[in-house]
């Protein structure tokens, strides 16, 4: 059995899970194997037809009240319980903060290895094979497991979303025990960031800024943009973020985010090779630079040499055009 | 929970971990044949993440006494790597042997960390690390050394605050910080943000130059070859695909930019 750990947030189940549990459901099929998912939380059990659309034959739904805010040691005990029980030959998570999160700690108490962030998957020999990129994308490194469940945990956002189908899989509920005093590092909050930006990690487009954006207030010339473009976020360099012109969470790169969005647009960055390492997995690549020499332009699909300031007004109005179509 | 407290009350036991990494500007050569990258012509850093780490065990000992050690896990030349936080200001510096080199598992660094605080390294309140090594980019050490010696843990912290013997922190998620509440003793792993490091003062090179770092070995740990033998296999390594540069053009804004639409709308159909 592949067994998928579905994320809820917010009531809801992520959209990197549905991706994970889609990518399961292949390699599920070159298996022969069934696919079944899991969550773990209070009060789930609308969430599973869902689930079952995308793939899940079984829905398993582990339920503890004290489990209705996310914590490490007390997800960790519900899982364990399950995956002993039901003996996965393969678990699949997504990895999201929570995923990476949980899956090592998981992983640890199983005592077996983890492949963290992967970003392609196969199977040979009966054996789960999978790609992650080392050195935020500038190698990438293929991986067996010598022990099972095998582990990984799949990067947001590049394995595709399959077709929701019309069925109905059983949906196992279980209570779980767990002592209260073994639930100990518990989200008692969740301080949402200034305009509950969507993260770059889940991003399809990235408008991204550096040096050349000359300081902190042309930012708001990059989030026009971000605002009109449907599920776009905000990305920056290195150097915008240690000139504190915007905060490190936006940040992308080997001491950012490694992002791969469809297209990525970059503004005023020259493209040093730590930069590089963390955006030359997108899809598409955009590159506005007065430098006709910037690094950036050897990776971009399209370059504008220009300056910013006179590329991003007329920019705005081409794109409104286009997206009113 | 903590027994009792060994300085004046309110001071803590910190333990840092610090891995040795190739600095970020670092361009990476494979060797297709032993399935790793070329070492040689790499310029070695502490990896910025547990930087940060060091630096927050720094501050909390200033505020409340205490002591930091910092281990590194690794080979002779990660003695560099202790060095450099010993200069930062750390009191003590430990290396864990281990020549294996880097074998992208990360369950057995854990375990070969755990085996030291259960064994030889019993007494501790916080046991800091950086989210992630720029590398092997894993993010599972702290979570793995959390499990295997049944700690609270909280990861990608950009906030710590530590109140007797328990400690408030947020981590950073999508679009959000999560506040947790822990007990000490717990795992902390740090995120870009959580501070700003220091640099070494002259006075802390000189002192951390005269300074010893022990070493202990695994077999001092008992800890057997099978017990820490690494459960993912790499099957190959490669560089990533060469991308090819597209179209660059020069021209006026106006023209430029609506060639870039054209290009967006109808050859990439991303928009």
């Amino acid at each position: 059995m592949i067994l998928v750990y579905m994320e809820v947030r917010e009531g809801k189940i992520k959209k990197s899970s549905l991706e994970v549990l889609s990518e399961a459901q292949r390699r599920g099929g070159d298996l022969g194997m069934e696919t079944a998912a899991v969550l773990v939380g209070h009060g789930l059990d609308s969430l599973a037809p869902e689930v079952s659309r995308f793939g899940a034959s079984k829905v398993y739904i582990l339920e503890n009240s004290l489990l209705s805010h996310y914590s490490p040691s007390g997800y960790t005990q519900a899982l364990l319980s399950l995956t002993e029980e039901i003996k996965p030959e393969v678990m699949l998570f997504a990895a999201t903060y929570m995923g990476k999160d949980l899956a090592p700690r998981l992983a640890a108490k199983l005592g077996v290895g983890l492949a963290s962030d992967c970003t392609q998957t196969s199977i040979n020999n009966g054996k789960l094979e999978v790609v992650r990129p080392i050195f935020a994308g500038k190698a990438f490194a293929s991986f067996t497991f010598k022990s099972t469940p095998q582990m990984a945990s799949l990067r947001p956002n590049v394995f595709p979303l399959g077709d929701p189908v019309d069925s109905q899989g059983e949906t196992v509920k279980k209570e779980v025990v767990i002592p209260e005093a073994q639930v100990r590092d518990r989200v008692t909050e969740i301080v949402r960031a200034e305009g509950a930006e969507l993260d770059v990690t889940e991003a399809d487009i990235i408008v991204s800024g550096g040096r050349g954006l000359k300081g902190p207030e042309n930012f708001d010339l990059l989030r026009e943009l971000v605002s009109l473009l449907p599920h776009s976020s905000l990305g920056a360099s290195r150097s915008a973020v240690d000139a504190e012109w915007i905060d490190h969470q936006h940040q992308v790169g080997q001491t950012g985010k490694t992002v791969s969005p469809n297209l990525y647009m970059a503004f005023g960055i020259s493209g040093a090779i730590q930069h590089l390492a963390g955006m030359s997995s997108s899809k598409y690549i955009v590159a506005v630079n007065k430098d006709p020499e910037a690094p950036i332009f050897k990776v971009a699909d399209f370059g504008i040499v220009g300056d910013l300031f006179q590329v991003i007004p007329p920019l705005k109005e081409e794109l409104k055009k286009v997206l009113s179509e | 929970m903590r027994d009792q407290p060994r300085f004046k009350e309110d001071a803590l036991n910190l333990f840092v971990f610090a891995k040795r990494v190739p600095d970020t500007e670092s361009k990476i050569k494979i060797n297709h044949e032993t399935k790793s990258i070329v070492e040689e012509g790499l310029n070695f850093v502490v990896n910025p993440y547990d930087e940060f780490a060091v630096e927050e065990a720094l501050r909390i000992k200033e505020a409340k006494g205490g002591q930091v050690t910092v281990f590194s896990v690794g080979s002779e030349e990660a003695k560099t790597v202790l060095k450099k936080c010993l200069a930062m200001g750390a009191d003590e510096a430990i290396l864990i042997k281990d020549d294996s080199g880097e074998t992208y598992d990360a369950l057995r660094t854990a375990k070969i960390i755990a085996q030291a605080l259960k064994k030889k390294y019993t007494e501790y309140d916080l046991l800091l690390f950086g989210k992630q090594s720029v590398g092997a980019d894993s993010s599972q050490v702290p979570s793995m050394v959390a499990a295997l010696l049944d700690l609270p843990q909280v990861n990608v912290i950009t906030k710590l605050v530590i109140e007797g013997n328990s400690g408030i922190a947020y981590r950073e998620i999508e679009g959000a910080l999560e506040k947790v509440t822990f007990p000490l003793p717990a795992v902390i792993s740090a995120q870009k943000g959580l501070n700003e490091p220091r640099y070494e003062t002259l006075k802390g090179i000189m002192a951390a130059k005269k300074k010893e770092i022990p070493v202990i070995t695994l077999q001092e740990l008992e800890l057997q070859s099978e017990e820490i033998a690494p459960q993912l296999e790499t099957v190959k390594m490669e560089s990533p695909p060469a991308r090819q540069a597209g179209q660059i053009i020069e021209d006026e804004p106006d023209v430029a930019v609506k060639k870039l639409v054209e290009f967006l709308h109808h050859d990439a159909k991303v928009i």
